[in-house]
């Protein structure tokens, strides 16, 4: 007997019984529902909410595959330095891809494995079926922490992130804030030692502080907020050979993500380009107010200040966050016109973290989850607007 | 129940779960936030609003038939603003490092809107006994919410309970520590406390679901 006839045979066995929807969701992830819907009159689409994330899913594939790479090259390159002189030849290596494996392909099992079991207990517990909102989250989790993030913390904050972030509001489609950031800002408020600092970003950093093989893993932003050099490239920036989160340094390969996104109209476009335009418009303020000498260099935003607004878009999450992250359907503004003004204001309001709290330079997640807090309201005055227009309008012919 | 009558007994045991001040009423949310980091402060806070709440309810009753009414707000103020300067100053006199902590929590005790909603819904209307009965009541179900979320806070937080190190000690690396545990900072901070609130608060609805309002 086939694995498909055994699934269907389960799920007739288990029809209509509380453990129900568990053995349906492993049925429809793997194969499609051989069910048909009687009567009435219904709508076919191929894009439903599993395509839809399979989607996103591609998109990231590359992301991750990359930052496994880059888990190992930065790793190697902290401790001897000569491999940055020549990245290309030194990136896509066997020692690099098995530090990935062996470090970043945990954080993507357990963020699945844990994230699910919490789904599966609310699918059973309040008998619905299992929605396919984790397999997103799933997936942004592990792209968007340091490398060495010890696995229980990650557990931890999956299980608060989709109890809390999600379930609480009544499951997917429900929630009012994005669940991977919700994951990401509890691990940060939590256990800021391993979330934030110098030492977290690149690959065993940690354990060899205060031996003589001791690594520096200080991030670009971390650099510029003490007003330091750093040794990257804009081209290594843009690229992504540089240390940060698992999967957010490579700017090119999130611009590819983009693309395919926009391109199956999975991601809106008016979301990413406004977050970008954004980012870039307080960039390029904070460069006027250097430039007209307003703070000098002993100020402690000066670093930041005097940061290219281009180079604001490489450093950092903004790139990830506003293709990935911004762009989540439930959270964000619904409306086109809504949905400039919210991707606008995520960029605007993540720069200004990032020049003002030089001891956490990353604020591109906290102004997402501002601004996914907002969305409800720049919708309903967007709509309002329309409605007041469309008014006056027919008062103006009647009268 | 020999002590009690049946309906004095329902006036003490209502408001430890299904006429929770602060899970079903909703009542003295601030101070539930602001003063459970630590278990201690929260045993103190409890004790002294049952310590306000119980005499307090027990001096309106007394009085409620020569207060006017149109006064009624400012006679309790004053009642309540003695008694918590009693525990405030007591507090100073005999646990000064704590009365640090609190703060200014216990000025607000003043504020807290348990005790008003108390004089006014209960001691206004009922003798000393049942007045005092409700008041101790109230404040034990309040205590109640305030400890158990101190426990979490305090144990989640910082790894201590009371201040001893129930889970080893983290510099040190024993106990727990020393299989990479660490403390969730996010314990600590105010929202934390407004979740685990809400996470007793969704509980107790989803065991009593005759306490879910109308939507």
């Amino acid at each position: 007997m086939s694995l498909k006839q055994n699934l269907h045979n389960l799920k007739e066995k288990y029809k209509g019984t509380k453990m129900a929807p568990a053995f349906n969701a492993i049925h429809t992830f793997l194969y499609l529902p051989n069910e048909v819907t009687h009567g009435g009159t219904h709508i076919k689409a191929a894009d439903d909410l599993k395509r839809t994330m399979n989607i996103v899913i591609m998109a990231l594939i590359p992301c991750l595959l990359f930052g496994m790479f880059n888990a190992g090259y930065q790793h190697y390159a902290a401790i001897d330095g000569s491999l940055r002189t020549d990245v290309l030849a030194n990136f896509f290596t066997w020692d690099n891809l098995w530090i990935g494996i062996i470090k970043v392909l945990p954080l993507v099992i357990v963020s699945y494995a844990v994230g699910l079991i919490v789904e599966f207990i609310f699918a059973v517990i309040k008998g619905h079926e299992v929605e396919e909102g984790y397999l997103v989250t799933g997936m942004l989790v592990p792209l968007i922490v340091p490398v060495d993030t010890p696995l229980w913390m990650l557990s931890v904050a999956v299980v608060f992130g989709v109890v809390i972030g999600k379930e609480v509001f009544g499951g997917t489609g429900m929630n009012i804030l994005n669940p991977a950031l919700t994951i990401r800002a509890f691990l940060f408020f939590a256990y800021p030692t391993w979330m934030s600092g110098d030492k977290v970003w690149v690959h065993d950093a940690v354990n060899r502080v205060g031996t003589p093989d001791a690594i520096s893993g200080e991030t670009i932003l971390g650099s510029y907020a003490q007003n330091q050099e750093v040794i990257y490239s804009n081209w290594d920036k843009f690229m992504g050979f540089i240390p940060g989160s698992v999967g957010e340094t490579s700017t090119l390969l999130i611009l590819l993500g983009a693309a395919f996104l926009i391109f199956t109209k999975v991601g809106s476009w008016r979301i990413i380009v406004s977050t970008f335009i954004g980012a870039a418009v307080m960039g390029l303020i904070f460069n006027q107010i250097v430039a007209a000498d307003v703070i000098t260099e002993s100020s402690k935003f000066y670093g930041l200040m005097n940061t290219v607004w281009y180079e604001h878009l490489m450093i950092g999450g903004l790139a990830f966050g506003a293709v990935y992250m911004a762009t989540d359907p439930v959270t964000a503004s619904q409306t086109n016109k809504g949905k400039w003004i919210y991707g606008f204001l995520i960029g605007f309001i993540s720069i200004m973290i990032r020049v003002f709290n030089p001891a956490y330079p990353e604020g591109v997640f906290l102004a997402i989850l501002l601004m996914n807090v907002f969305a409800p309201t720049i919708d309903h005055y967007v709509v309002q607007g329309n409605v007041k227009k469309r008014l006056k309008r027919t008062k103006v012919k009647t009268a | 129940m020999g002590l009690l009558s049946k309906k004095d007994a329902a006036l003490i045991t209502d408001p430890l779960l299904d006429n929770n001040p602060i899970t079903i009423q909703v009542l003295g949310i601030c101070s539930a936030l602001a003063i459970t980091a630590e278990l201690k402060a929260s045993i103190v806070m409890a004790v002294s609003v049952m310590f306000v709440l119980g005499l307090g309810n027990v001096v309106i009753s007394l009085m409620r038939n020569i207060i006017p009414s149109k006064i009624r707000i400012i006679v309790q103020l004053i009642v309540v603003a003695t008694l918590v300067i009693i525990v405030d100053l007591v507090l100073k006199a005999f646990a000064y490092e704590l009365s640090k902590t609190l703060s200014v929590f216990v000025g607000l005790i003043i504020t807290n809107c348990i005790i008003m909603g108390r004089f006014e819904a209960f001691a206004l209307g009922n003798g000393p006994w049942r007045s005092f009965l409700d008041g101790i009541g109230n404040a034990v179900g309040y205590g109640i919410i305030l400890i158990a979320v101190g426990f979490f806070r305090e144990l989640l937080g910082s790894g201590t309970l009371l201040g001893f190190k129930v889970l080893g000690d983290p510099i040190e690396k024993t106990g727990l520590y020393a299989i990479g545990y660490e403390n969730n900072g996010f314990m600590l901070l105010s929202p934390m406390a407004l979740i685990v609130v809400g996470i007793i608060i969704w509980i107790q609805r989803s065991k009593n679901k005759s306490l879910i309002e109308e939507a």
